[in-house]
């Protein structure tokens, strides 16, 4: 138990997808303008990250492993993961529409998404069981939609403040980005500290 | 011959990937923890950029055009595959210090949006020249990054000790924050040595939507831009509002 509560306050923390790994800057660095797109755009991320792991752990410990075909595993998960998500997203306009309303329009950006591939490879590589790579997607998922959630608090700040020119636009927000991830490494050691290890 | 060279040298500074488009930023801030790791990576990327450019126009006829984004994601794949293996290979030391970040070269935008915006209209010759220069445009930012981190930070430059002694490194610029700080200082630089004409090439059109980087230009910009997708949010409102009423009056 205390292992499962571990791995998710790892993921969402200390090992934060996006500021500590540096996965799914893109979407960090183009969608937290408004706090309505970071937030939908976050949850569809946690919605995509939990299924395509679902679909990726077994492929690789059922099938690709099983033959020794571990060498196809980069192209088997980025195909799966593609064709997942285009399906999905037209499960979901038949049958809940309510739903796709809002996850539909961030669905097809997410396909090609580091994040979602850099997740179902790294359960493979730690060698979590299905329960402990669900965790850790779920728990990556949550810390990507905090990072994006704070940072377009941070983000609506400093759009209107008076940079040098050369300033303006994408480095002010990397520096911002820089001191939002300062803060971060403040949980560095929080967990060995809570479970005393 | 002009002609063939502009089209080596633009991604190297005047559309530079990194520093001025702005596309590929995951490898950037991950890996460039020192100049060898920057380097490598680099490389890397180049060589699927350029098989990849070089196949995908190749095959610009045979590829159905509804299909197309799969096909070049199953070639990027098979090429990545490619260079993670040699690299198991023959470089173990660099293959244990990129690790994860090797597999998702597949999802680098920088490489799909070439196959779409150039490789899939323009001869070989020329993908491949596109590719080769892009490619060492990413090389060069990613090593002046690393170098960067890794002389500021540790003061040590290829594993040699040059500032250590007499300057006290600032570890934090080897530590996650320090990527944002340094990429977002040379993007500052890159603008200001080219009087911000840097940053209006890459808002031109396409590249200049804060969104492209997520798109990877792909498929045009249908909902793909924050502004759009906000549009979108707000229309989806308003209709269920609307049936919301509707449902009450009935």
């Amino acid at each position: 138990m205390t292992n499962l509560i571990m791995i998710i306050m790892a993921a969402v923390l200390t090992n934060n997808f996006v500021l500590v790994q540096f996965l799914g800057i893109c979407p960090f660095l183009g969608v937290s303008k408004k706090l309505d797109s970071a937030f939908g755009m976050s949850c569809a991320v946690i919605f995509v990250m939990l299924i395509a792991t679902a679909a990726t752990w077994p492929i690789q410990n059922f099938i690709l492993d099983e033959k020794g075909l571990g060498y196809l595993q980069t192209i088997v998960f980025i195909l799966v993961i593609a064709a997942l998500v285009q399906l999905v997203e037209i499960v979901l306009k038949k049958y809940i529409p309510a739903l796709h309303k809002s996850l539909g329009v961030f669905l097809p950006l997410i396909t090609t998404n580091c994040a979602v591939l850099g997740v179902c490879v790294m359960n493979i590589d730690e060698g979590y069981s299905f329960l402990e790579a669900m965790l850790n997607s779920l728990g990556a998922g949550l810390g990507f939609m905090l990072a994006m959630v704070l940072f377009s608090g941070v983000r609506g700040r400093i759009e209107n403040n008076n940079f040098l020119p050369s300033f303006k636009g994408v480095p002010s927000v990397l520096i911002a980005a820089s001191i939002v991830a300062l803060s971060f490494m403040g949980f560095s050691g929080v967990i060995d500290g809570i479970f005393g290890m | 011959m002009g002609n063939k060279l502009s089209i080596l040298t633009k991604g190297i500074i005047k559309e530079n990937p990194v520093l001025v488009l702005v596309l590929g930023t995951c490898p950037t801030l991950a890996v460039t923890t020192g100049a060898i790791n920057g380097l490598g990576m680099g490389v890397s990327t180049m060589v699927v950029l350029i098989c990849s450019n070089i196949f995908i126009s190749l095959l610009k006829n045979v590829i159905p055009d509804k299909v197309r984004i799969p096909c070049y994601i199953v070639v990027i794949a098979t090429f990545v595959t490619i260079v993670q293996l040699l690299l198991k290979a023959f470089f173990q030391e660099l293959d244990a210090s990129l690790g994860l970040y090797i597999p998702l070269i597949v999802v680098n935008c920088i490489i799909l949006g070439r196959a779409e915006m150039f490789a899939n209209k323009n001869s070989v010759l020329d993908s491949a020249l596109d590719g080769l220069g892009m490619g060492i445009g990413f090389t060069l930012a990613l090593f002046c990054m690393g170098a960067i981190r890794e002389l500021l930070g540790t003061g040590m430059l290829f594993g040699v000790r040059l500032t250590a002694d007499f300057i006290a490194p600032m570890e934090v610029l080897k530590l996650a924050p320090g990527g944002f700080f340094v990429f977002g200082i040379l993007i500052a630089a890159v603008n200001r040595l080219t009087n911000g004409k840097a940053s209006k090439n890459a808002e031109k059109g396409c590249l200049g939507c804060s969104c492209s980087s997520v798109c990877g230009h792909v498929g045009g910009c249908t909902p793909t831009c924050e502004d759009e997708l906000l549009a979108s949010i707000e229309e989806a409102k308003k209709e269920d509002e609307k049936r919301q009423e509707g449902g009450a009056l009935s």
